[in-house]
């Protein structure tokens, strides 16, 4: 079922255009991942997609209803953001910060359930162990799952609307084993009914195997929008890199490999 | 929660996830605010102790049980008659010097503490005082011109305003000029947070140099009256002048407490507590107005007492950790706890005159803030 809208959005700020006549439509019970070059706006598209700001021209629509027609509590209870950059001020545990997550429902007002759901979205990352410590002090790994915990918290149960999960390079600076980890979290998520996950995932291989489909951005302009396996072509992904590739079957039967070709012009 | 067993929703593949007692023992460490109502109460029991104390010592000393049964016969009711007339001075002191002044002192402290927090929340900046709002030195440079230049016109205000001339000059003075700062900080209706750092440090220099001129155009009599009013007094405790500070003060403090589980969604960023449902720009600007109008109302009258602001929201965070719902509430009891005991010192360690009370705030206070930066030195291992 289409959940996430994306209608011929454009975003000029000040004289330079940062997207431009993006479309796009995402499902339930799907991973979008989003690629492209440093600077082509995924971030910014992202941010749209939030909600956080509006776009010039277009719209988008969550749930058929576009983003600034929604109440800011409704929209936080079933849209939770994985940032990239997650300094939190001052020094709060880990579990203070995932159940800050939980501010939608509990409005300052903690509830046992809400220590209960955030002790879960830690556990169902299998840190518990991090629960007690300052969040400042841990390693930025740490901080990638507690932040991941705090955004599945926030949008933890099946409530009146669909649920949005947004990963913006949810796996950056991280090692091969915590990457995977938390893109195999996201992947859980996006087999609920009523979940939708996009995420920002730098590295083409990673993204190819978890995604349903694969969104290429090049210049703040959708480049094409596919099932995993017709995107990861040596064609596509050199149009969109400008990197000449090699395609390479995948001996476990995962989808292709691509990497760059020796031979770089 | 010991042995409790929690459905997972899809945790471990839907396999029941169970907590054990190891595990829920440190997780007590890890959420703080469940120990907030004991801490409350120890600290509202510290307070009540040190008001007790506070009311007994002085120039006429009063005995802790004297202290609880002249409180229960205020002035005009029937017991105040029966009083015998060698205790009279001391009910009279009590209810008309010491009371004011007590009541004065908790609320400066718990207002300058309280806000002192927010601010350090709203800007995410452990620096942030209040005074950044331009309150301080807004009183300040209108306190000073009526101290210095006032001489021709300030009778006539006195004559119409009374003991409450001074003050209401200096409230004029910090709310102008936190609408100044305000003003340089607002574009197109949106205020930003960082602007009002900035801008209320530069505004904050200019007032200071303007202060500087002042003194050095004022006579000794008037440099000695001014430098008394920087460094702070609770000597002006009348009790119209404390209900007017309680009433100008205190709701905005209500107000501020309230927003102490928005103001924790900050220190996510602006960007995650606006995705979190809350309404940063509305927070802010309602909570600066808060503590543009509770902290002037207390420079005003008590003149600027330092420190305070900056200090209590950090022994409060050092020793209870960062919750802001803890934190604000605890804030309140520790920055009244505070000035009573400064101003406890200021009033009776030269007696008959005073040392002003900002001066005893730091004496007291930086040394204790030192303690507590040591045992986090060691905390963090350097």
């Amino acid at each position: 079922m289409t959940m996430l809208e994306v209608v011929d959005v454009s975003l000029e700020i000040g004289q330079k255009n940062l997207l431009s006549q993006i479309s796009l439509s995402m499902q339930s019970k799907e991973l979008v991942a989003i690629c492209g070059p440093n600077g082509a706006g995924k971030s910014t598209l992202m941010r749209l997609l939030s909600g956080e700001i509006n776009p010039s021209k277009g719209e988008v629509r969550w749930h058929g209803k576009p983003m600034h027609a929604w109440q800011a509590r409704d929209l936080a209870s079933c849209r939770a953001l994985l940032q990239q950059q997650a300094e939190v001020g001052f020094d709060y545990t880990a579990l203070e910060v995932i159940l800050l997550g939980r501010h939608p429902h509990h409005q300052g007002a903690v509830r046992n359930d809400d220590v209960e759901i955030a002790q879960e979205a830690l556990q169902t990352l299998n840190s518990m162990h991090l629960a007690a410590r300052t969040y400042a002090t841990l390693s930025g790994g740490e901080k990638a799952i507690v932040q991941l915990a705090r955004a599945i918290a926030q949008i933890w149960e099946a409530g009146t609307y669909p649920r949005l999960l947004l990963l913006d390079e949810p796996t950056a600076a991280l090692d091969a084993l915590q990457q995977h980890r938390i893109l195999k979290v996201a992947k859980q998520w996006a087999s609920k009914a009523d979940v939708t996950v996009v995420a920002i995932v730098h590295d083409l291989n990673l993204a190819a195997q978890y995604a349903d489909r694969i969104a290429l951005i090049k210049n703040g302009r959708l480049q094409t929008i596919g099932k995993t396996n017709e995107v990861m072509t040596t064609q596509l992904v050199e149009a969109c890199f400008d990197l000449p590739c090699v395609q390479i079957p995948h001996p476990d039967g995962g989808p292709p490999l691509i990497a760059s070709s020796r031979h770089l012009s | 929660m010991t042995g409790k067993t929690i459905h997972s929703a899809i945790g471990n593949n839907g396999h029941k996830v169970k907590i054990d007692a190891k595990v829920s023992g440190h997780l007590n460490k890890a959420y703080a605010i469940n120990k907030r109502p004991a801490i409350l109460l120890t600290l509202l029991v510290i307070l009540l102790a040190v008001l007790v104390l506070s009311a007994g010592i002085g120039a006429v000393e009063i005995p802790a049980l004297k202290v609880l049964q002249l409180l229960t016969t205020p002035p005009f009711s029937a017991g105040w008659q029966s009083i015998a007339p060698d205790s009279m001075q001391q009910a009279l002191v009590f209810w008309n010097i010491r009371l004011p002044r007590l009541a004065l002192a908790v609320m400066t402290g718990s207002a300058l503490a309280v806000a002192g927090a927010a601010m350090q929340a709203l800007l995410r900046n452990p620096l942030a005082e209040p005074s950044l709002v331009g309150v301080s030195g807004g009183a300040a440079v209108f306190a000073a011109t009526a101290i210095v230049l006032g001489g021709s016109w300030m009778p006539a205000l006195q004559s119409v305003l009374g003991e409450f001339a001074l003050p209401a000059f200096a409230f004029a003075g910090s709310l102008s000029v936190t609408t100044l700062i305000f003003a340089i900080s607002t574009r197109q209706g949106s205020t930003s947070v960082a602007l009002i750092l900035l801008a209320g440090i530069a505004i904050g220099s200019l007032c200071m140099a303007l202060i500087g001129l002042l003194t050095f155009v004022a006579t000794d009599v008037q440099i000695r009256v001014l430098n008394f009013w920087s460094l702070g007094s609770l000597g002006a405790a009348t009790w119209p002048m404390v209900t007017m500070v309680v009433c100008l003060a205190g709701l905005p403090l209500i107000f501020l407490l309230k927003q102490s589980g928005a103001l924790n969604t900050l220190a996510l960023g602006e960007v995650q507590a606006q995705l979190l449902g809350v309404s940063v720009k509305q927070l802010s600007r309602r909570c600066i107005v808060a503590i543009a109008l509770s902290v002037g109302a207390i420079v005003s009258v008590t003149g600027i007492i330092g420190f305070v602001g900056l200090v209590a929201p950090h022994l409060v965070r050092l020793t209870f950790g960062p919750d802001q719902r803890l934190v604000m509430p605890a804030c309140a009891f520790v920055g009244a706890i505070l000035v009573l005991l400064s101003d406890l010192l200021a009033r009776t360690l030269v007696s008959p005159a005073e040392i002003p009370v900002g001066i005893i705030t730091a004496l007291i206070g930086v040394p204790f803030f030192l303690a507590l930066l040591f045992r986090m030195r060691r905390k963090i291992g350097i």
